[in-house]
């Protein structure tokens, strides 16, 4: 079987993968469907019951839109995928920013944000200028945007607020647009499977998130950080390191990775991802949001992307960078 | 057929089928662009969009507010429900007074009071004819945190139809997505939140009834 796998050609194994990982998905959503008929006697044990069927299908709808958005960016054209990626971009960026309370001095920053940053990266990544793409938000934009603002006259907060469009265009463009830049890496004998490196990174981080929110859950330990997220313990982080680098380590075969690589490289970006995440709630909170749809409150309409891509974008250009470093791309 | 009267009659009714086509693409753009810049997101909190005659009453504070309400609005009630401009802005340049007129369908109102003039009027008729009303009480918009006392139109038309629900109705984020005397708009979030539908109570003086309805739009911020 793995000789007929190996004799497809490029495309067909992407296809075969997709084809896998549905089937996988699919399976899912049919045991938790089973799962959610099952009736439980007393009024008590059905809702925990309820609340833990809702909590899964929740995370199960995550995984699902994320495989089916990185499907849609492999069967589209390399521009569409890059426009896919700036659209996330965009509204990730606007969730980000709808949060930090942003003064009338700001304008002309997130104008530039949104309508200059943010196209010129992706144009950047379309064009392979890969030395530039890496530095051209963290050197250029870094100072391009206080100039804006402090060009606009008002001081009140200045530090506090450039900070917080700084981080959202890190965290929202650039790690986002390194996802987008996986594709276009160029290795040795791998042409055309790129689309394996981006499913790659996106199981294994998603693995990690999956087995450490599901271990929390089941485990109660003190979490490490009480005020910042209830649910990230060392335990827990631990076993979803240990499931998403030896799933890393199982998926070498269709990365240009040994497994031994594969196993450090997963590694690498899912402590980035999770961590990463861990970050991101630690700014919710310091918005006083437990997520950044924000339920309930005014602030905000439809989103919560940034919930599900946040791990994704601090993993994104860790295990882009680490990749190229050691490949020497 | 060389009729110069006919030739323009015949310019005019292209004209007449052609404007309600470009209404409806301009309004359809706009729509989209509102979505992908603000989300433009309705919160029915105190009350579900239902096709009652209605006034809806919100705070303002920026030009888009009007825009932001008419795309938060259900298709179906987009329709029979009009917002009130102000003439003198809303018809500074024709393309400005096509926007609103043919595309919003909006209710004038003069802010320039003449001694023998009802502002009113055009409300009554509207109402009269069975529309739902968006208004801003404020009658300008606001630059402070909360809005402006509210001017006594409001309590005027409670008192004339006082089987009319009121509703009023806090609109979030705007001001941000283009401050005043900006040009591009910046995305962020919006949403309108509606609240629980009022009334006129009897008896209840103006400046008590004006008083009670801000509150009850400041009360939808926080929510």
């Amino acid at each position: 079987m793995y000789q007929t796998l190996k004799n497809l050609s490029a495309a067909q194994q992407v296809g075969v993968m997709f084809t896998i990982v549905f089937g996988l998905l699919l399976l899912a959503s049919l045991s938790l469907f089973l799962l959610s008929m099952r009736e439980h006697d007393d009024a008590q044990s059905q809702q925990t019951h309820l609340n833990r069927v809702a909590d899964l299908s929740n995370l199960l709808r995550t995984s699902w839109l994320m495989i089916f958005v990185f499907w849609l960016a492999w069967l589209a054209g390399d521009a569409t995928r890059l426009v896919l990626f700036a659209v996330g971009s965009f509204f990730a960026l606007r969730e980000f920013l709808t949060l930090s309370p942003t003064r009338r001095g700001d304008h002309r920053g997130l104008v530039l944000a949104f309508f200059v940053v943010l196209p010129c990266q992706y144009v950047l990544v379309g064009t392979e200028h890969f030395n530039l793409f890496t530095v051209f938000i963290p050197v250029y934009v870094f100072l391009a945007l206080p100039v804006a603002s402090a060009l606009a006259n008002d001081p009140t907060r200045f530090l506090e607020r450039n900070a917080k469009l700084q981080w959202g265009i890190m965290v929202c463009i650039y790690g986002m647009s390194h996802v987008p830049a996986l594709l276009l890496l160029d290795f040795p004998n791998y042409n055309q499977k790129n689309a394996f490196l981006v499913l790659f990174l996106v199981l294994v981080v998603q693995t990690c998130m999956v087995t450490q929110h599901l271990v929390a859950r089941k485990m109660l330990h003190p979490p490490a950080a009480p005020q910042i997220s209830g649910s990230f313990t060392w335990r827990s982080w631990s076993w979803g390191m240990a499931a998403g680098s030896l799933l890393g380590a199982l998926l070498a075969g269709i990365t240009p990775f040994v497994p031994g690589q594969a196993f450090a490289l997963s590694f690498v970006a899912c402590a980035a991802g999770s961590l990463g995440h861990l970050v991101m709630k630690a700014l919710k909170r310091d918005r006083g949001i437990p997520i950044w749809r924000g339920e309930g409150k005014a602030v905000t309409g439809a989103g919560g992307m940034l919930d599900r891509i946040d791990s994704l974008c601090f993993a994104a250009p860790v295990f882009f960078h680490s990749v190229r470093w050691y490949f020497g791309l | 057929m060389n009729d110069p009267a006919a030739q323009l009659s015949h310019g005019a009714r292209l004209k007449a089928l052609a404007s309600p086509l470009a209404a409806q693409l301009v309004s359809l753009l706009l729509l989209g662009i509102v979505r992908v810049l603000t989300g433009s997101q309705a919160r029915w909190w105190g009350c579900p969009p239902k096709a009652e005659q209605r006034i809806y009453f919100a705070n303002h504070q920026s030009h888009a507010d009007l825009v932001m309400i008419w795309a938060a609005l259900p298709k179906e009630l987009r329709h029979g429900t009009r917002a009130v401009a102000a003439r003198d802005y809303w018809t500074k340049t024709p393309f400005k007074q096509w926007l609103t007129s043919a595309v919003f369908n909006v209710i004038y109102v003069s802010r320039s009071r003449l001694a023998d003039e009802d502002p009113l009027e055009p409300l009554i008729d509207a109402l009269q004819a069975g529309d739902s009303l968006i208004l801003f009480p404020e009658g300008t918009r606001g630059h402070m945190e909360e809005p402006q006392a509210f001017k006594a139109g409001l309590y005027n038309l409670a008192l004339k139809f006082p089987q009319i629900e009121l509703i009023p109705a806090w609109i979030a984020n705007v001001q941000r997505v283009m401050p005043k005397g900006e040009v591009v708009p910046v995305p962020v979030l919006c949403s309108v939140t509606f609240g629980v539908p009022m009334q006129l109570q009897p008896g209840e003086d103006r400046q008590a009834f004006l008083q009670r309805a801000r509150s009850a739009v400041i009360a939808l911020r926080d929510i």
